[in-house]
């Protein structure tokens, strides 16, 4: 029962926090909302007994990428009014569209439950835990086992996008002397060197 | 043996690729001497396999040495069937190619190109050794094409020449007919029997001969054996140049003179012959088939002889002379006497090759001039070309005593014993051809080497015989064009020579009845003496020698009363001009149909230019679509879910 | 329509899709209505991949499967680098033009 109210609250808050993110005013509200959604989801992971990732997502996501966002939001002198042109004009389609598609997903999970067995209930989640009833360390185990090549990939991903992110905002400063090895490869002796007949000096 | 089947065979194909891809490095004399090697071992071991076979009578043999490829039911083999008919072309064309080969080192003395030409020669020589030696469709058909092409490349020796180029077009396309013809009974041999062999293509003959089906339409009916053998009939004839697929024999003169006598007289056009007689178990049972090959043979004997009296090229006039003589061969072959069409192919072989190369040193000593109205009084400058002219001349016309006479004076008489349809037609045409022969033979021989001289004095002057290595092979060819028949008629044409390879049926078996009164050589030619064929050829030297040294003056005067006559035999019967102006135009207004309107207005205009601009206006049309706008895109993206997610509930 | 009496039973694995597919469709509403604004796309974005783990975690549960969840940790990987390289461009874009408005980036107009 604890579970079911503790389950419609958070879903409340995210659906809330999420209609935030999206109607927001201000593009700083619209970020801090979405620092409430994915606290709440990780609130609902825990509920899944996802406590590995619901701590990763609040961590990674609320740690690193909402601040990121925040400070692009914040650093980019964006005029917010003239971005917000057209909200109303389109509200309409977007609420039909988001309709559309909630109807569809309510109907085939919840009333006609394709591909879904009678009983909808959680069964227990001992599977889900290691030797020592830790998630985290089962996760670990098939991390660093099963899946240790595409982990070692997502390493690699990060990476580059790392020096992707650096390379893309790099900027350099002007008047700084900076040495062009193509331009160096492909100079000429034509670009540097000039022949000069001079007359022959006339003796005394 | 098998082994020695190989060397033969490839011995001038290594000399062959010495000669051609080395031949910088060998430099004239290294190819001469390779090429001349490579013949001469293959001759030497020809005789080997002829005392082998015929004179110590071991069997013949029938195998494979190699299997290419099998799929399928189809066994493709390099395979050899040696027997007294492949021994007696093998001796043929290895002794005639090998006289050629010695005879070139004088020929081709002064020309650029001497180590490719002897490269090709020598690639000649391992083609139709390829062809004879053969025991399957297959590698026949191998050589068949491997010798044209030799032809092809040969004729047009002398690239810088517009009509050497010409003349190798038209003896490659008109051959090409030929061969198509020549694809199709092969076709029909193997759909007919499943395999490529000759052996069980002549144990099926009996039984397919007996097999009709409908291949015009559904109203008529067609003998299969028939249909076959008139296909291969027709490659036969584009390859030995029978009525109408002759045209490019004459202009194959281009080509140097040994190559004349080698493959456009002695061997290469022969090979039709060849097939044919090794065909028999199959062409006798197909009697339509026969009398095909009989009116067609007898029509190249007659009337391309006619074309022979108003040429004054020497060369072309024997070219004319080897068309006449290969229509005899083909008269025999549809009379069922193979073996005497063998014969006179063998004996021909040698006498042609000598006129050939007689003619050949003629044009040496005139420095390259081939018009007979600017020769005369040849005879003392060159005598050993005068004599073993002769000889060859005196063999053509069927002197009693010269092979000629054996195997012509045979050969008619078989047809006179014939009862085929067209029988009668072709004893006509081949008796009325050896007065015709007689005539032209002579006026030949006396316009060369008698009466004035009418050249100019430069060329005079420089008149002399040509060098031993040019007169050797004229005497060595001179040997046998005199002896060979009276050595040879008795076992070959009345013994049993052939019998286990060649197969006639005794309802046609013509040579059969003429065994009967054989009596020797020395009776047959005593016979000879007294038959209408000796005085039709006297006739015709008689009539040559009042027409052309007694009284020059007449042939003009015919020529001026019979201009229609004339106008028609110097267009060479209109051949060439139908073939230009109505297979070749026509073929060409085909292909330019199809140029335009299959090729530039539909593949090109629809299919590739069409597609292509199909795509560019669909582009055109589908960009709209793409405006760069992210939420558009979205939006798409969201439509098609919905329309997924909607399917799914639909459907289930 | 007696499936729908679970709504007050306990909370099972249709709960979840629900809410996965209503977060998914406010992010996709959110894509539409703030068309001209670059970062809350990009934060749509987040939600939408948001909504996916949901998906993910919601069945891991449900089949017993940590694998389902190890595919989370990678999406999570992914949209992180995702969103810094993103960031990243948006950031340059700004520099470029002094804008980030959706409507003046058609320069890939067909």
């Amino acid at each position: 029962m604890l579970i079911t109210i503790l389950f419609y609250t958070f879903a409340a808050v995210l659906v809330g926090a999420a209609l935030g993110v999206v109607l927001s005013r201000n593009t700083v509200h619209s970020a801090l909302f979405l620092v409430l959604a994915f606290f709440t989801s990780a609130a609902l992971w825990l509920l899944l007994e996802a406590e590995f990732l619901g701590i990763v997502l609040v961590l990674v996501y609320v740690g690193a990428v909402m601040v990121l966002f925040l400070f692009v939001v914040m650093m980019l002198d964006i005029n917010v009014a003239q971005l917000r042109e057209g909200l109303t004009r389109y509200a309409p389609l977007g609420a039909l569209v988001a309709l559309m598609v909630i109807v569809q997903i309510v109907y085939v999970t919840w009333v006609r439950r394709l591909g879904l067995t009678a009983d909808m209930a959680f069964p227990s989640a001992e599977p889900l835990r290691g030797t020592q009833g830790s998630n985290t360390e089962a996760l670990g185990a098939l991390l660093y086992d099963d899946y240790v090549l595409p982990f070692q990939l997502a390493a690699v991903v990060l990476l580059v996008a790392i020096v992707a992110a650096i390379v893309l905002t790099m900027r350099s400063r002007p008047g700084l002397k900076q040495q062009d090895v193509a331009k160096q490869v492909a100079v000429r002796k034509e670009d540097r060197v000039r022949l000069v007949k001079l007359p022959a000096e006339k003796g005394p | 043996m098998e082994k020695i089947y190989l060397a033969i065979l490839l011995a001038p194909l290594f000399a062959s690729i010495v000669a051609g891809l080395f031949g910088k490095w060998v430099g004239r004399a290294g190819a001469h001497t390779v090429t001349i090697l490579g013949v001469a071992v293959s001759f030497a071991l020809s005789v080997y396999v002829f005392n082998h076979h015929v004179l110590q009578g071991q069997p013949a043999f029938d195998g494979a040495v190699y299997t290419w490829l099998e799929t399928d039911g189809l066994t493709l083999e390099i395979g050899f069937l040696v027997d007294q008919l492949t021994v007696l072309m093998m001796l043929v064309v290895t002794f005639v190619s090998l006289m050629v080969h010695v005879y070139t080192i004088g020929y081709m003395h002064d020309d650029d190109g001497y180590q490719r030409f002897f490269s090709y020669i020598s690639l000649f020589t391992f083609s139709m050794l390829l062809l004879v030696m053969s025991n399957n469709f297959l590698q026949l058909f191998v050589g068949w094409e491997l010798v044209g092409l030799v032809s092809y490349l040969l004729i047009g020796f002398w690239y810088k020449r517009p009509t050497a180029i010409f003349a190798n077009m038209k003896a490659f396309l008109v051959n090409r007919v030929g061969d198509f013809g020549f694809i199709l009974g092969i076709a029909g041999v193997y759909y007919f029997t499943d395999s490529l062999r000759y052996s069980d293509a002549f144990a099926a003959a009996p039984a397919i001969a007996d097999v009709y089906f409908h291949l015009f339409s559904t109203n008529t009916t067609e003998n299969a054996l028939t249909i076959i053998c008139v296909g291969l009939f027709i490659g036969a004839m584009g390859k030995s140049a029978q009525v109408p697929l002759h045209v490019w024999l004459p202009d194959s003169m281009e080509g140097p003179t040994p190559i004349s006598a080698l493959i456009h007289a002695a061997t290469m056009v022969t090979a039709g012959i060849f097939m044919v007689a090794r065909m028999s178990p199959m062409f006798e049972y197909s009697e339509t088939t026969l009398t095909f090959i009989l009116v067609i043979g007898a029509t190249t004997a007659l009337f391309m002889g006619f074309l022979g009296l108003v040429n004054n090229d020497i060369k072309r006039v024997v070219a004319y002379s080897t068309l006449s003589q290969l229509g005899y061969m083909t008269v025999a072959l549809g009379a069922s006497a193979y073996a005497a069409g063998v014969f006179h192919l063998m004996t021909h072989a040698f006498f042609k090759a000598l006129l050939f190369l007689a003619a050949g040193s003629v044009i040496i000593a005139m420095h390259h001039e081939q018009d007979m109205r600017r020769m005369g009084g040849l005879r003392k400058y060159l005598p050993i070309t005068y004599w073993t002219c002769l000889i060859g001349a005196l063999a053509l016309i069927g002197f009693p005593g010269f092979s000629g006479f054996f195997s012509k004076d045979g050969l008619i008489e078989a047809v006179a014993e014939s009862t085929i349809p067209g029988a009668g037609y072709a004893l006509f045409a081949v008796m009325a051809g050896v007065f015709v022969t007689a005539l032209y033979t002579f006026r030949m021989v006396f316009m060369t080497f008698h009466g004035k001289e009418r050249m100019d004095e430069h060329t005079r002057e420089h008149l002399h015989e040509s060098p031993w290595v040019v007169t050797l092979p004229l005497v060595l060819l001179a040997i046998p064009s005199i002896f060979i028949g009276w050595f040879t008629i008795g076992p070959v044409l009345f013994g049993d020579y052939f019998r286990d390879v060649i197969f006639v049926l005794p309802q046609h078996d013509v040579l059969a009845k003429l065994g009967e009164q054989w009596h020797g050589p020395a009776a047959f030619v005593l016979h000879g003496v007294q038959a209408p064929v000796f005085w039709l050829a006297a006739a015709g030297v008689a009539t040559a020698w009042f027409l052309y040294l007694k009284r020059p003056d007449i042939p003009d005067a015919i020529q001026a009363r019979t201009r229609g006559l004339n106008r028609l035999l110097e267009n060479k019967y209109y051949f060439d001009w139908f073939n230009e102006n109505y297979l070749a135009a026509g073929a060409r207004a085909f292909g330019r149909i199809f140029w335009k309107g299959g090729d530039r207005m539909l593949i090109d205009g629809a299919l590739v230019d069409g597609s292509a601009r199909v795509v560019g206006w669909l582009a055109g049309v589908i960009r709209h679509v793409q405006s760069g706008y992210l939420y558009h895109y979205a939006f798409a993206m969201i439509i098609g879910l919905a329309a997924l997610l909607a399917y799914l509930l639909v459907r289930t | 329509m007696s499936s729908l009496a679970t709504i007050g039973g306990p909370v099972g694995l249709p709960h979840f899709l629900v809410l996965a597919g209503i977060l998914f469709a406010i992010a996709v509403a959110g894509i539409f209505l703030n068309r001209k604004n670059v970062i809350l796309i990009l934060m749509c974005i987040e939600l939408m991949l948001l909504a996916v783990n949901f998906n993910f975690v919601a069945f891991s549960r449900w089949l017993g499967d940590l694998d389902g969840q190890v595919f989370v940790f990678f999406i999570l990987t992914v949209a992180a680098a995702e969103s810094a390289i993103g960031l990243a461009i948006l950031v340059v874009l700004f520099r470029e033009r002094k804008s980030i408005n959706v409507e003046n980036l058609d320069t890939m107009r067909g």
